[in-house]
């Protein structure tokens, strides 16, 4: 069985207008995956449908057995999916605490200051502030913050959306490496990410989103082996192609 | 300078703040500018009179004024029951109108308008079953006690300025201190993302219209206790209740407090040093000056 898995998946704002055209995928537990595509593919369009953003014009959503497609975002997270949009993905006006706090709410009253705790020391840069607001944090540390809260509720397949956007480089770094730590963790990962090189090293496996359809489902060296995918994605020429 | 227009700017001020505290929760949180808000204070001071009148006719005693008070235990107790039904209204209201325009992605230009219109039915409906003729809750005459420094107060003016503090100090707390109250506040930062966090926003949205109808219901009840109760006192109330809420900056609980004190305070010292022809033009003032010096209000926070 399957951690996340997707079939005919048809979605978009407009019914007349899918932009999300019968896509079907599988992760696996413990799996991490990434979507790729050109500008204006529907990667985003597709997680957010996941993530119950985006009207789901048809197919289903399965999160392990629960089907889960159609369901409001809040209840997706009790369902155990965690999203991470690309921007505005913290409470700026909040403070650090605040936002782990609102996400702590659904844990049992028990757990909360615990997972809490726990995320603090997973992300150093926000354990010695927590009063401060999540306003005033760098980019990276923002980041750091919305995977923290993602991750509190301990779900079962986390999706991101773009994590490395608009960071420098050595702050694409660290989140890559946050997200290695969280992936050895042995949590499912869903990203889509442009930074194409960064995403194969850290999922092994990708899927390709071209004009709504999936192009390609196979490891990373299946797409170095794949011509178009080659160029497109890698900059390079596939193994044994005419120069 | 006669100090008196200082007691009589803080007990006009009550409740106007605490009218525009649920007008800024609405407009934080739903997003638009909820002229039924108004309205809410007139029905919540009808609703609150015929609940009265109810206990009244069950027991006799109830209406029989609690000294220094010039009302009785009816009328605390007809409150509950007046704010209950003020909540239902607002909640039924959100369900049948702007709910539904919500669910549709209506432009938040259509749901002003609907609010608009829906305030003048409602105001209609309140001049229909009650007529236009003003009513009181009670007909008890109290004489005003000195404060010093000149000033005087009826226990009724003073019993709602305590209450107006104690109201404002317990919302405070909620929305500074509890779950909910965090809720509420990543709800007015950005809805999406409060879905994407776990938050039940329909049920936000349905607490935030409880606290705003609540406190409506109360201060109209305040109003009809010290002056008169008419189908048209909530509506002659939005303009100082709008100004109030931007004066102190949307969403700022505080703010609309100190906003609508601050409302209260210009009405009476203008009534005093100008004329009584000017209180009406004195909120227009404010709000005027308040967009165009300072758009974002006392406590409010500048748009990116």
């Amino acid at each position: 069985m399957s951690a996340l898995s997707v079939e005919g998946l048809k979605a978009g704002y407009d019914p007349d207008l899918a932009i999300v055209k019968s896509v079907s995928f599988s992760v696996d537990y413990g799996e991490a995956v990434c979507i790729l595509g050109p500008n204006g593919a529907g990667k985003s369009t597709m997680i957010k449908a996941i993530a119950g953003l985006v009207p789901i014009l048809a197919g289903s959503v399965h999160l392990g057995k629960k089907t889960v497609a159609g369901l409001p975002p809040h209840a997706l997270v009790r369902q155990g999916l965690g999203f991470v949009p690309q921007t505005d993905n913290i409470f700026t006006r909040l403070t650090i605490l605040e936002n782990l706090q609102i996400a702590a709410q659904l844990l049992p009253a028990s757990d909360r200051q615990s997972r809490i705790d726990a995320m603090l020391d997973m992300f150093p840069d926000l354990g010695g502030r927590p009063g401060e607001l999540a306003g005033a944090l760098s980019g990276g540390q923002r980041q750091m913050l919305a995977a923290a809260r993602a991750l509190l509720t301990e779900p079962e397949v986390l999706v991101l959306d773009e994590p490395s956007a608009g960071l420098s480089p050595k702050l694409v770094g660290q989140v890559f490496e946050t997200l290695r730590q969280i992936s050895d963790a042995g949590v499912t990962l869903v990203l889509v990410e442009q930074n194409v090189r960064a995403a194969l090293a850290l999922t092994g496996r990708a899927l390709v989103l071209v004009d709504g359809q999936l192009a390609h489902d196979g490891s990373t060296d299946d797409l170095h082996d794949n011509k178009l995918l080659g160029e497109l994605f890698l900059g390079h020429r596939a193994k044994g192609a005419p120069v | 300078m006669n100090p008196q227009a200082f007691i009589d700017g803080l007990i006009a001020g009550s409740t106007i703040g605490l009218g525009a505290i649920g007008l800024t929760l609405a407009y934080s949180i739903l997003r638009f500018a909820n002229f039924t808000h108004g309205d809410f204070l007139a029905w919540g001071a009808y609703l609150t009179l015929t609940v009265s009148g109810l206990l009244g006719g069950l027991a006799a005693g109830l209406g029989a004024p609690v000294h220094p008070f010039s009302f009785g235990w009816g009328l605390p107790l007809a409150l509950l029951g007046g704010a209950a039904l003020t909540i239902l209204l607002a909640l039924g209201l959100d369900r049948i109108l702007f709910g539904r325009l919500r669910a549709r992605g209506a432009d938040v230009i259509i749901i002003v308008m609907a609010s608009f219109g829906a305030s003048m039915a409602l105001r209609s409906l309140l001049e229909f079953i009650f007529t236009a003729k003003p009513v009181y809750f009670t007909n008890a005459l109290q004489i005003a006690k000195p404060l010093g420094l000149g000033m005087r107060a009826t226990p009724d003016q003073l019993l709602v300025i305590g209450m107006t503090a104690v109201l404002v100090l317990g919302l405070h707390l909620l929305v500074t201190r509890t779950a909910t109250g965090r809720a509420m506040r990543a709800v007015s930062e950005n809805p999406a993302l409060a879905g994407v966090y776990g938050i039940d926003v329909a049920q936000i949205v349905r607490i935030t219209w409880v606290i705003g109808a609540g406190l409506a219901c109360i201060a109209g009840v305040m109003a009809g206790l010290l002056v008169q109760i008419r189908p048209y006192m909530g509506f002659d109330l939005l303009l100082p209740l709008f100004a109030a809420a931007i004066l102190g900056g949307i969403g700022s609980i505080p703010g609309a407090m100190l906003g609508g004190l601050i409302i209260g305070l210009a009405e009476a010292f203008t009534v005093q040093i100008i004329g009584a022809e000017w209180r009406a033009a004195v909120s227009f003032i404010i709000l005027v000056l308040v967009l165009m010096l300072r758009p974002q209000g006392l406590f409010g926070r500048k748009e990116a």
